[in-house]
């Protein structure tokens, strides 16, 4: 008796919780694969898996460190989600990031405020240039498709050079500190508060760099999830996206809602490049993003563009930040998430099509 | 190859779908060096016999001869090699590369080197044999609509064909590129080609077919009938035939003021062609204005330049006095017109949405659904069950997808949107096709309880029994233009047929 492989459409509604199950599975799939590899070319998947574990979720400081790293991929990943949800294929939200950093920079460089100015004053000022950066990043594309049809991706992909290398202009020519390719340090002021601030208050949180930006990156999460399924925005952007067509009959402005999106996806990653540089870097400098915006694009998807999944993977793709410098050599974890990316776009046919053992009968039999 | 004076014999041809029959027991002779029109409305059966002649469908039962020889195609490549090759009626070129380029496509040659200079030659000898001119260096997208298809043409006969299929040939062309095309056509039949012309324009079958072939429901009305002493009674007859069965009743009832004017209309249609030249109409409250039209004739953009889907050049339409002329289609909406367009899947929703989606999709900004900023869920999901209720929308609940929908279910849902707006004009585009027979009446109960509830109605049908049953008046639309209206207790399939055909009604 011989079994075969029998794949059908699936014709009736998928179950609630098969894109979870698919998305989790290929992830689990994704690290059994890996573990394979390492123990092909001669390594031990079980140590080094330990010591992942360890060095991403092992203790409080590890856990910090691996919410530092989700904290400004959560917001690109948001910023993703908004612009693929239409169908806008916004892949750049990496000069958007790095326009929200340099804007929010200008607070400081310029500078906007004075010495005195209360850091509430300055850190919300610098969020709000933050987002304009990254939403005036979000508009030229926007409107070049909006206008002539040109398409978003060339322009996304193009304005992320764009982007790296005005910062770079500005940070070696202007603003370089004693000729190092950085801005000097910013005052305390331009600093979000990390739990190691607190350190004199509660023991625990000393050596914590945690900040401020991950409650902000939770915020925007719900606000996300709020314009998309509850707000008459959210349910334009689900109209065009779903048929552009039948939204035009509908009388949406369709023109206006592709630049709109977009800055609003660009202002997202402009939050990003905001929050790094005032939580982490805390200076204006040469790659503040490990290519934080593209890895954006493969969050959003692993998502499904649900703001709360994003959450969710983004933690663990910090993590694989932080094993990445852990771990040598450091390409591992980079492996890790190719493999994962490749498993989850190929769970998708899971989705679509239903696979059964059916036993073979043979027809030799009667 | 044995001595017979027919190029082509197809005889006794089934062609079944599920659930269709396509072509019945059709025959259709093809002499050698004529040029043999096939008329026949939309959906009569031409294209899917065409589609068997050029190997791209089989047939279910039936044989082909070609030059007398028995032929069975699996594949076009075994239809080209008996020498048939089809013009399409969407051209099937690469925009970037050229003329040359495009002919050899699929070709085993050049082998290896890419010699273009050789090839452009032979292309160009080819042109000098039948008065086809094109620059073959040329890349397509530089090309006209009327040079396109010459490479179409070029295409067949580089391949060796000499009985050429041309689906509608003239449905994309300017009127002088018409009567080149023809002049082609002639040239190419003088070198012993042999053409069928597919066409439902009488006065371009008259002007270079021999014998014609006429299709009506799949079957043939009309068998390689000479061309000579047609007249174009004789033709639409032929066409619509006389069958007419009313299925719903309407009460007699006075129409009010007039609601929609449509004024001297001139708008191009999706490839650049004028599709409405100077159409004029009113459509009452109260009343249904049925528009009668052969497939293309400027009935779709009609419907499109009302609702603001579609740019005019010239002209005016408006509604209880409020110009919508190249207005957003958000102003249509707000003036009360709800549209039911021709393409449910297409325009009429969104299919990956649900069908409370969907059924809010022109009301989600007002209240109770729109509040602020929001749209409140609970208060959608109810309205969706109320209308799933009143219309009797057969799905398992409001959260279906509407792709999941049937055909007749999903224009359920698009009308229960549409009436549920009250409107004072319903613009209504073939709303009954590809439904069954139970859908088709419940469709048309809602047209007609519209029409008692005072809503002016435009409905735009291929179907007379339909346009018969529901109008008040029928209006006829030939290219572009408005033939004739008049009241359907003087209405005729003939005289309407004739209309169709490009006969202007004589007052």
């Amino acid at each position: 008796m011989a079994y075969k492989l029998l794949v059908e459409k699936r014709s009736a509604d998928i179950p609630k919780w098969l894109p979870a199950a698919t998305s989790i599975g290929s992830v689990v799939a994704a690290f059994i694969i890996s573990g394979i590899l390492l123990s092909v070319i001669g390594g031990d998947p079980i140590r080094v898996g330990k010591f992942f574990f360890e060095a991403t979720f092992g203790s409080w400081a590890a856990i910090s460190d691996t919410l530092v790293k989700a904290t400004p991929l959560i917001l690109v990943g948001l910023a993703c989600a908004v612009a693929f949800k239409m169908e806008l294929w916004n892949i750049g939200a990496e000069g958007q990031y790095y326009i929200g950093a340099f804007a929010a920079s200008l607070v400081i460089l310029v500078p906007l405020v004075t010495p005195t100015t209360p850091k509430w004053i300055v850190l919300g000022a610098m969020m709000v240039m933050g987002m304009i950066g990254g939403a005036v990043w979000g508009f030229f594309p926007g409107f070049l498709k909006a206008r002539y049809h040109v398409n978003e991706i060339i322009t996304t992909l193009m304005l992320n050079y764009v982007a790296i290398l005005w910062n770079n202009f500005w940070i070696f020519n202007k603003w370089s500190d004693a000729g190092f390719q950085m801005t000097p340090t910013f005052e305390k002021a331009a600093w979000l508060p990390r739990l190691t601030d607190y350190a004199r208050d509660y023991s625990g949180f000393s050596g914590m760099t945690l900040h401020f930006g991950f409650i902000i990156a939770l915020v925007a999460v719900v606000v996300v999830w709020w314009i998309l399924e509850r707000s008459r925005w959210g349910y334009e952007i689900k109209l065009i996206g779903d048929n552009p067509h039948a939204a035009e009959y509908a009388g949406l402005n369709i023109k206006r809602n592709i630049i709109l999106v977009m800055m609003f996806s660009g202002a997202l990653a402009g939050l990003a490049g905001m929050v790094e540089v005032t939580g982490v870097v805390h200076r204006l400098q040469e790659r503040i993003s490990p290519g934080y915006g593209f890895t954006g694009i493969i969050i959003a998807w692993l998502a499904k563009l649900n703001p709360f999944a994003i959450v969710i993977v983004s933690i663990l793709f910090g993590a694989l930040i932080v094993a990445g410098r852990e771990i040598q050599p450091s390409g591992l974890s980079q492996l890790l998430q190719g493999i994962i990316l490749f498993m989850v776009i190929s769970s998708d046919v899971l989705l679509r099509y239903s696979i059964r053992v059916v036993k073979k009968i043979e027809e030799t039999a009667v | 190859m044995t001595d017979t004076p027919y190029a082509v014999e197809m005889k006794d041809i089934v062609i079944r779908f599920p659930g269709v029959l396509a072509n019945d027991h059709v025959n259709l002779t093809l002499k050698k060096g004529e040029i043999h029109a096939l008329l026949g409305e939309n959906g009569a059966g031409k294209s899917t016999l065409m589609n068997v002649l050029a190997g791209l469908y089989k047939q279910t039962s039936g044989t082909i001869k070609v030059h007398g020889e028995l032929a069975s195609f699996g594949s076009p490549k075994d239809a080209i090699k008996m020498g048939i090759g089809m013009v399409h009626q969407h051209f099937m070129l690469v925009p970037t590369q050229t003329v040359t380029e495009n002919i050899l496509l699929g070709l085993n040659e050049p082998r290896f080197f890419m010699n273009m200079k050789k090839y452009d030659q032979k292309v160009l000898d080819l042109q000098d044999q039948f008065g086809l001119r094109v620059d073959p260096t040329m890349k397509i997208w530089q090309l006209s609509v009327g040079e396109q298809q010459r490479v179409e043409i070029l295409k067949t006969l580089y391949r060796g064909a000499d009985i050429l299929i041309m689906d509608e040939p003239t449905a994309v062309l300017a009127p002088q590129e018409i009567d080149e095309l023809m002049e082609t056509m002639r040239s190419m039949t003088k070198k012993g080609k042999s053409i069928i012309f597919i066409s439902h324009k009488l006065q371009e079958v008259t002007a270079v077919a021999d014998r014609l072939t006429v299709l009506r429901k799949g079957v043939v009305t009309a068998e390689g009938m000479s061309i000579e002493g047609l007249t174009r009674e004789k033709l639409a007859q032929l066409m619509v035939g006389r069958d007419v069965v009313f299925s719903v009743q309407k009460e007699l009832q006075e129409p009010g003021d007039v609601v929609l004017s449509v004024n001297n209309v001139h708008a191009l249609n999706n490839k650049g062609v004028p599709a409405l030249r100077g159409l004029s109409l009113e459509v009452r409250s109260g009343e249904v204005l049925g528009i009668s039209a052969i497939a293309g004739n400027g009935q779709s953009e009609l419907a499109e330049a009302i609702t603001g889907l579609r740019e005019c050049s010239e002209g005016s339409i408006t509604v209880n006095g409020t110009e919508l002329i190249n207005q957003p289609p958000s102003v249509a909406i707000n003036s009360g017109v709800a549209h039911v367009p021709e393409d449910r899947t297409k325009v009429g929703s969104a299919p990956s949405l649900s069908i409370t989606d969907n059924s809010i999709m022109k009301n989600y900004k007002h209240d109770p659904i729109g509040s602020g900023w929001s749209i409140n869920y609970p208060k959608a999901k109810e309205y969706a069950r109320g209308l799933k209720e009143e219309y009797k929308i057969l799905a398992p609940n409001v959260q279906t997808m509407a792709r999941k929908l049937s055909g007749g279910n999903l224009q359920k849902v698009i009308l229960a949107r549409e009436i549920s707006s009250e409107p004072t004009l319903m613009i209504a585009v073939q709303p009954t096709r590809g439904l069954d027979v139970g859908a088709i009446e419940s469709i048309q109960r809602l047209i007609l309880e519209q029409r008692k509830e005072g809503t002016a109605v435009l409905l735009i049908s291929e179907e007379l029994e339909e346009l018969f049953a529901l109008s008040d008046r029928i209006a006829v639309i030939h290219d572009g233009e408005v033939m004739g209206t008049m009241p359907v207790a003087e209405a005729s399939v003939e005289k309407i047929g004739l209309m169709m055909t490009g006969e202007r009604m004589e007052n």
